[in-house]
Order: structure tokens, then sequence, then C-alpha cells
């Protein structure tokens, strides 16, 4: 019996060893130099992760899929991987398994600074935060200076911290402010259970606004609610944002796969600008088909694409990184401080954190190519139905 | 027979009589639920006793079984039932799979601690503790193991990280349940065995795994159930697409405008947690020459 339990540990070693030189050997062998001439190799498949379920939120990505954005671009697979919460975007980027990453803006910093991982913003899509905190009219909480005494719904996860920064502005704290965890529905809202919750203009606001108000028998409108647009305050951070492996970019094949991304996404955020109910079912299809996901539906989308496209088209060029904002996203976060009493950072960020260069250049060859990247976004009217169906 | 038409006759009753309570309380309780401890004009404060009975928390019973022939995403999607039938069926196949796993490293497990009394000593402590490691936290673990393994060249599917996580749950009573039940023959019947001058295995196959069988299938029913719960809360936490539980959460975030919709994934993980202890009700039939005095599981 001694003899077997030896030999079975003898067995099992020898077997760890191997696997272990073979992984080494196979990891070894995947290299492929080419980077002696100088000269590369244009990267031709490459991933994208996004930070949550295929929807309108993420159309111009899907709408560049669809139209061949992409293959125009030089590449032959892009890879588009939904997030339902349990991956995090630039976790996902930093061990590597993907190669860009849309992400909000503090919620990289405060990964830059807890992990010491370098990531540089190389787009920043959205201009405009489009978080909410929506109250019922009889139980308004119309400013940030109201939450005093009040529970405040908010989802957690990196979502929270404009509600820390715009409180932290208003010399607000958890202890005067009730911050209660809410979920992905507005349950916590109709049912009562907090005086404001958290909402994005583009899908959770819109979500209430395709609930039936028992009291009436027709759907919620915005005349049922008070908002506090973390826009319109000292908390607004950047969010949607396109990222790379920042010490990637000093690889030529790298870089020059991130400029002719960028050139497809924002033909492809064009588009969906130009086309938004186009776009939007070219969404849903991708969300129904290739995702296996359940997208809320069609109508849903066509507002959600309305929305995302006010907050991305600001009349400025599309996805360079304003200083002033990008200065104020940091402010904010350096000022922030949860229910818990932390920080989501304590110091400035690496200037590598973000960079102008690719998304300048992008637009730069568009400009070469006749593409039209000016111009502005016209809201279209959107009437909601009942589950947005 | 009369007998197995009781039993199903008694099994529509207990339905019938969850769907009457379901019902029962939905028409006389609250509809804001009951809340004790409550500080007036303050949201959210105290505690809530009784469950709210409105319509986004509890939906009819007909609300539900229509939202099922509704179309799942507006639009030209198929029937809610479609997408749950097939998502089911995913989720079915890869509890099949981790049950599989986790029978066999069950068995092998039990054979070894009961054939070398080191190797209970050694390993059972380990194997109790393994279960209390939280699946939440186990299951990343797995599936970034198996992308690295991915990335290495080997193929590595997320099914078979799910498979994984569930196997994990289901080898456990599988593996109890082994230990017990091949030791379970009667001291006289294993010295008859010597008696004869008969060998491990022979003893094995003739007299320990007939033994066996009365706890073998009450550990196999556990082994299957912890596969079904495994593997959906794999798929949740490691964010597979294509199965009930990615399907659930995704619905239930839409609870607000659509409340009858997660219940359709509701209803198909009951019927993956039924198909599953019906099959094993199948493999007690084939062994049925075996099933004297079941033990409790």
């Amino acid at each position: 019996m001694r003899h077997s339990i030896k030999r079975g540990i003898t067995v099992a070693s020898i077997s760890v060893v191997t696997a272990i030189t073979l992984g080494a050997c196979a990891s070894g062998g995947g290299t492929s130099p080419n980077a002696s001439s100088g000269d590369f190799e244009p990267i031709t498949d490459i991933s994208l992760q996004l930070q949550w379920l295929p929807q309108a939120q993420f159309a111009g990505y899907y709408v560049a899929l669809d139209k061949g954005y992409f293959e125009e671009e030089g590449f032959d697979n892009v890879d588009i991987i939904p997030s339902g919460g349990d991956i995090v975007p630039q976790d996902a980027l930093v061990a590597g398994d993907v190669d860009f990453a849309v992400a909000w803006v503090p919620k990289v910093l405060g990964t830059l600074e807890a992990t010491g991982a370098e990531l540089t913003d190389i787009a920043q899509v959205y201009q405009k935060s489009g978080t909410l905190q929506v109250s019922f009219k009889d139980n308004p909480v119309a400013d940030v200076s109201d939450f005093e005494g009040k529970r405040i719904g908010s989802w957690g996860f990196g979502n929270e911290w404009e509600i820390f920064a715009a409180m932290a502005a208003d010399d607000l704290d958890a202890s005067t402010v009730s911050i209660t965890t809410q979920d992905f529905s507005m349950n916590a809202l109709l049912d009562g259970d907090v005086d404001a919750a958290q909402a994005m203009t583009y899908n959770e606001y819109a979500q209430i606004l395709e609930t039936v108000n028992p009291a009436t028998g027709e759907l919620f409108t915005p005349d049922d609610f008070d908002v506090v647009s973390y826009e319109d305050t000292d908390g607004a951070m950047l969010q949607d944002a396109i990222w790379a492996d920042t010490a990637r970019l000093d690889d030529p094949a790298y870089a020059d796969a991130a400029v002719r991304f960028l050139k497809a996404v924002t033909k492809g955020w064009l588009y969906a600008r130009d086309n938004p109910e186009d776009a939007a079912s070219i969404t849903y299809d991708a969300a129904i088909n290739a995702e296996a996901a359940f997208p809320v539906g069609p109508v849903h989308q066509l507002w959600q694409m309305n929305e995302v496209n006010k907050l991305i088209w600001t009349g400025d060029d599309f996805g360079v990184i304003d200083q002033a904002a990008w200065d104020k996203t940091v402010k904010g976060a350096l000022v922030a401080v949860n229910q818990d009493g932390l920080n989501l950072i304590t110091d400035e960020p690496a200037d590598s954190a973000y960079s102008n260069e690719y998304i300048e250049k992008a637009l730069a060859e568009l400009a070469d190519e006749d593409v039209d990247v000016s111009g502005d976004y016209t809201p279209i009217d959107v009437t909601l139905t009942e589950g947005g169906q | 027979m009369t007998k197995s038409r009781a039993a199903a006759l008694w099994g529509v009753v207990g339905v019938l009589a969850v769907l009457a309570v379901w019902e029962l309380y939905k028409f006389a309780g609250p509809a804001e639920g009951l809340t004790v401890g409550a500080v007036e004009g303050e949201n959210g404060s105290g505690f809530l006793l009784l469950p709210r009975t409105n319509d986004r928390a509890m939906p009819h019973i007909w609300d539900m079984v229509a939202r099922l022939f509704q179309s799942t995403s507006g639009g030209s999607t198929p029937p809610l039932f479609v997408p749950v039938i097939t998502a089911a069926l995913t989720t079915l196949g890869i509890a099949a799979v981790g049950l599989v796993i986790g029978v066999v490293v069950g068995f092998v497990l039990g054979l070894l601690m009961q054939r070398f009394r080191l190797a209970e000593w050694g390993l059972l402590p380990w194997i109790v503790v393994s279960q209390t490691v939280p699946l939440i936290a186990f299951a990343p673990l797995v599936a970034s193991i198996g992308s690295q393994i991915d990335r290495m060249g080997t193929p590595w599917p997320q099914w078979l990280s799910v498979a994984i996580i569930a196997s994990y749950l289901s080898f456990f009573p599988v593996a109890v349940g082994v230990l017990r039940g091949l030791d379970a023959p009667d001291r006289i019947h294993l010295d008859l065995m010597r008696t004869y001058a008969v060998g491990y295995w022979q003893t094995l196959l003739r007299l320990r795994l007939p033994a066996a069988v009365p706890h073998l299938l009450p550990a196999l029913r556990l082994g299957a159930a912890s596969a079904v719960v495994g593997a959906v809360v794999a798929e949740v936490s490691i964010g597979m697409r294509g199965g009930i539980g990615r399907m659930l959460i995704q619905l239930a975030g839409q609870g607000s405008s659509d409340p009858a919709a997660p219940w359709g994934p509701t209803f198909g993980s009951i019927a993956l947690g039924l198909v599953a202890a019906g099959t094993i009700a199948l493999v007690g039939i084939g062994l049925k020459n075996y099933r004297r005095g079941e033990a409790t599981a």
C-alpha cells in the first residue's frame, strides 16, 4: 500500500513536470519573430471586449461588423465579446484575453491604480455622461443636495463613482446619504425601496417608461419623474471609451491596428448617427441571432440608439478626448469616497492613461479618404411601448 | 400499476396546490407586502416580512404561461418557449457531462477510500472541505485556467469549464455514497467470500457493488441535482452564453417592464431538475433487482 502511494506520487510529479515543460515549449513556439526588419506584418485578427450585453449602446461596433468596415480596414476577423457583468473589460485587456476593450474611464482608472497595469484610452466614444438618478415627482430628488437623508440606489460594480463624486462636491457623504445597492431592473424605485434609482438615459430610464403605471393603467411618462443628470453636476465622468494595452502600443503592428480599428469604428458610429433606425435594427439582429442574447425589444433599441447618439455627437470631433472633461473625471475620481470610506484613486493617473494620437490619425486618414467626419446628430422622436417590444 | 397511478395523481395534486397557493396569496396578500419596523416617510426602511403581491413581484400564473407563447424580444423573435427549451437542453447537456465526470471521479475516489484506509483518512476531510469552497469563487478560477489552456493551444471550450464546475458539486455525494455503499455488506458475507478464497475484484463485483446500489441511487440523485444547480450557477458566474442561467439573468434585468418574462427560464430550470431526477429514476429501474431497502441520502 505504501509502495503504491509512493509510486503514484512519482508518476504524478513526472506528469506535472512533463506538462510544464510541454506548456513552456508550446508558448515559446507561439511567438513569430518578424520584427527584425523593422517592418511589420499587419494584424488581421482582433477582439473587442464590451462592458455589457449586445445592445444599441454598442451599435457602432456591430454596424462596423455588419457593413464590412473592419474588412475595409484590413481585418479578416473581428470578435466582439459581450459581457454580462461576468467579464470586467479592463481586466480582460490587462490579462491579454482581448486586443481592445470598451469601458468607463473611472472604472479603468481605479483598476490601473489598484493593479499597477497600464492601459491607454485611445478614443472617447461617449463625450457626455448618460447617468441619471430618477425619483418620483411626489417624493422629489431633483438635485444632488436633495440626496441628504434619502435612500439613493446605485448598482455598484464601479458604476457608482459619479454619485460619490457629485456628493463630495456638495459636501455630502455616506453618513448623511444612505446608499442602497439596486439590481438592473427599476423595481427598487417602483416598489419604494429607494427614493431615487440610478438609471442610464439609454437603458433603465427607458425601461421605466416602458412600464405601466398601476395608478393610470397607462405607461409612465417623463412627467412622473424628477431626474438628476450627472452630466450637469460636478460628478460627471467620462464613460464608454476604447482602451488599448499601453505596452503593446510600442509595437508598430499593434499601433497600426489601433488606428485602423478606430477608423472602422468611427465609420460605424457615423452610420449609426445618420441612420439611427437602421443601426438600431442591425444591433438588435446581431444580438438576437449571432449572440444568442435576449435584448429588450426593437423600440427600446431605437430609443437607446437615439440617446446614445446624443452622448457621442456633441459638436466635437468623434472620439477625441477633451482635456477638460478628462481632468474633471480625474478630479471627481480623486475626491469621491464611497459608503465604505474608500477612495477610487488617490493619485493622478499616469500620462499614458489617455492619448489622442491614434484617434486623430484615424480621423485625418478618414478625411483624406473623403469620409465626412464632421456634423451633428439630429435627435429623432421615439415613442416607447410596453416592454419595449 | 395502481400504485404508480396514485403517485402520479399525488404529483399533479402537489403542482396544483402550489399554483393555488400562489394565486391565493396573490389575491389575499398585501400588494406592497408587510413591513415591520418601517419609519414613517422613510422609503426602504424596516424589514419586509411578507412578500409583495403586485404584478411585478408575482405575475399571475396565466400571464407567465401566456408570456411563454409571446415573442421573446419583440420583433420577429420566436415565442419565448422556443429559446427556453433550447437553453434548457444546452444546460442539460452540460450538466450531463458534468455528472458523468463527477460520477467517474466520485466512483474512483470512493473505491480508493474503501480499499485503502489511509486514502480514506487522507482524502475524506479534503473532499468534505472541497464542498465548502463557494462556487462563485471557484467558477472564475476554472474559467481562467480553461482560457489559459485554450491560449496555449489546446482547445478548451467554455462549456467544458461549466461541466467541470458542475462535476465539482456532483462528485461529492457519489464519492461518499460509494464509500458507504461498498462498506455496506455484512461481515458474514465478507467472511463467506474469504472462505471461498475469492480475491478483491471478485468480491467487489459479486458482493460489494450489488450491496452498494441502495446507497448509490440516492447519491446519484443528489449528484444529478447538484450537477444541474452547478451548471446553472457556473453559466452565470463565468458568463457562458446559450444556457438557461444566462437567459434567466438577462430577462430578470428587464423585470420591471416585462415581469412575466424571467419566469419562462425559471420554468425551464424546474423542468431541467425534473428531467435529471427522472433519468436517475430510470437507472433505478434498471437496477431494481438490487434495491432492497434503499438507504436515505
